[in-house]
């Protein structure tokens, strides 16, 4: 059985001082549920994420006590993708015929601050001060930078191109253009990555209305299929976060085994994709998911962002919406923006930012710590 | 850095003229960790032993902490006195490579490859007045 998306909800990213994260959730299920056509009480399951705006399924709170089943997801980053994979099993398998996911988020602002006992760790790793992501994603492309000899223009354009989409994206958090000199000139946070390069937590809420595919047109006229949901955590030797020490041997990352799943899975290669989103929690992270999930050589992304493969208008279109850079992190929503994006494009209901050519099959790759990625393909 | 005593136990051996940063073996398939464990992250294993892996390596990679973290961030800096410090992985002679914070906090001063050695630094003291200490890595030349 095929599972298929037919309901679409977003509260817009960014900050809403009036609402809580829970009910930025609820309004995302509401919005998903009218785009499918259809009310809370018909949905047979749940699954839903939130990080740091308490436990999902109170949700149910605000949408009906209907007593279905609302099982809470709480994987990272990667929250969003391990709450859609859930779904896809679950009417893949024949459970059910048509639910939910969500994810919704109000962090405060500025960096997160874990704990180190929370990830395994003793207090002296972050009492030191090496417990914070920043370092993390600055040492990465550092090496890549070294590794693979991309310049620091490279980092400056995918920065542009981000907050350029944002700019053509109305619920985007960022809807401001940046000239290279405001990003070029923007304070450094942990080198190579300044301010403009990295992304915000946020707030939102996205959901997501899935069913079985043989039903799909009772909800809406255009379904997208989810051809394939993959999640993978990391093998021994992927440089992640929080790591005290690392192997001798660089392995291969979780991005990577994730995507190679989803492409034997679904049939399908790198070419056939007409429009993605690769996790972008700063420009490095596009950079090296470029080449991660399989859409170029390492290296190659010197060539492709000065060509501008990656624009609107380009080859392989990535992160239409201004992904995380210009949209803000909600963890628990974030997976989900990426897939509702790309739904979006391929309905063809992009407005400014619409990919030409009637893009038929997308994809999607979120990644978070300690070392989590999740792919989905969907097609038209 | 007399009375001083190590922050957390165990990561460095201490009191030690030349301190050289203590993990741990695996001795089923020989990879190492750090800091010290008793199960392997390579093969699920639990047969590990402690191992000395040395105080010298190289740089892999690094970034520059630029502004005060917040908690769990805890040394007796303020906002006014906090200095930028580096970060990176140090690669040891087993190969291993470990996370650690770096004397150096300029980017003129930092470069992949270039040879670094292990000194001790005080964190904070304690309510004794002793200094707690842990480890960096510093370029080797300045070594002391």
């Amino acid at each position: 059985m095929e599972v298929a998306i037919v309901g679409l909800g977003l509260h817009p990213f960014g900050r809403t001082a009036t609402m809580s994260g829970l009910e930025q959730g609820a309004a995302a299920v509401r919005a998903a549920l009218a785009d499918a056509g259809t009310d809370f009480k018909a949905m047979q399951f749940a699954f839903g994420g939130s990080q740091d705006s308490g436990n999902a399924d109170s949700l149910v709170n605000l949408l009906g006590l209907t007593g279905l089943q609302f099982t809470n997801v709480a994987n990272g980053c990667a929250t969003g993708g391990s709450s859609l994979n859930a779904a896809y099993s679950a009417i893949k398998s024949g459970q059910y015929d048509v639910g939910l996911v969500v994810g919704f988020d109000k962090h405060d602002r500025g960096a997160f601050n874990p704990k180190p006992a929370e990830w395994g760790l003793d207090d002296w790793y972050g009492e030191t001060g090496l417990m914070l992501t920043t370092q993390y994603f600055g040492m990465k492309i550092q090496r890549y930078m070294h590794d693979y000899g991309i310049s620091r223009d490279t980092l400056i354009r995918v920065a542009e191109k981000a907050f350029r989409n944002g700019a053509l994206t109305p619920t985007a958090w960022r809807q401001t253009a940046l000239s290279w000199e405001e990003i070029e000139n923007a304070p450094m946070v942990s080198e190579p990555l300044n301010k403009y390069m990295f992304c915000s937590p946020a707030e939102g809420g996205c959901a997501l209305v899935v069913c079985r595919a043989d039903i799909a047109h009772q909800f809406h006229s255009r379904p997208i299929y989810l051809k394939t949901a993959v999640v993978r955590s990391r093998n021994y030797g992927s440089f992640e976060v929080f790591s005290p020490s690392q192997p001798p041997e660089v392995a291969a990352s979780p991005t990577v085994t994730a995507s190679q799943a989803a492409f034997e899975l679904a049939g399908l290669g790198p070419e056939d994709i007409d429009v993605a989103q690769l996790q972008d929690t700063e420009v490095g992270a596009e950079i090296m998911h470029m080449a991660e999930n399989g859409f170029c050589a390492h290296g190659d992304q010197e060539q492709w962002l000065a060509d501008g493969v990656t624009e609107i208008t380009g080859r392989l279109p990535v992160n239409t919406d201004g992904g995380c850079l210009a949209n803000g992190e909600p963890v628990g929503a974030s997976g989900l923006r990426q897939v509702h994006e790309i739904c979006v494009q391929l309905r063809g209901d992009g407005g400014a930012r619409q990919v030409a050519g009637e893009p038929k099959v997308g994809y999607t790759h979120v990644y978070g710590a300690p070392g989590i990625s999740g792919v989905n393909i969907l097609a038209r | 850095m007399s009375g001083a005593k190590p922050l957390h136990p165990g990561l460095f051996t201490w009191p030690n003229a030349n301190p050289s940063l203590i993990g741990s073996r695996c001795l089923d398939c020989g990879e190492h960790a750090f800091p010290s464990q008793g199960s392997c992250r390579a093969c699920s294993g639990q047969n590990t032993q402690n191992a000395e892996l040395g105080n010298t390596g190289t740089l892999w990679t690094w970034t520059i902490q630029s502004f005060m973290p917040k908690t769990p961030y805890h040394t007796d800096e303020t906002p006014e006195t906090f200095r930028p410090y580096g970060v990176g992985y140090v690669e040891l002679p087993c190969g291993l490579k470990v996370e650690s914070r770096l004397r150096e906090n300029t980017p003129d001063a930092l470069r992949i490859g270039m040879p670094m050695a292990l000194e001790i630094i005080s964190v904070r003291k304690d309510e004794q007045g002793d200094d707690l200490v842990t480890f960096q890595f510093c370029a080797a030349e300045e070594a002391h």
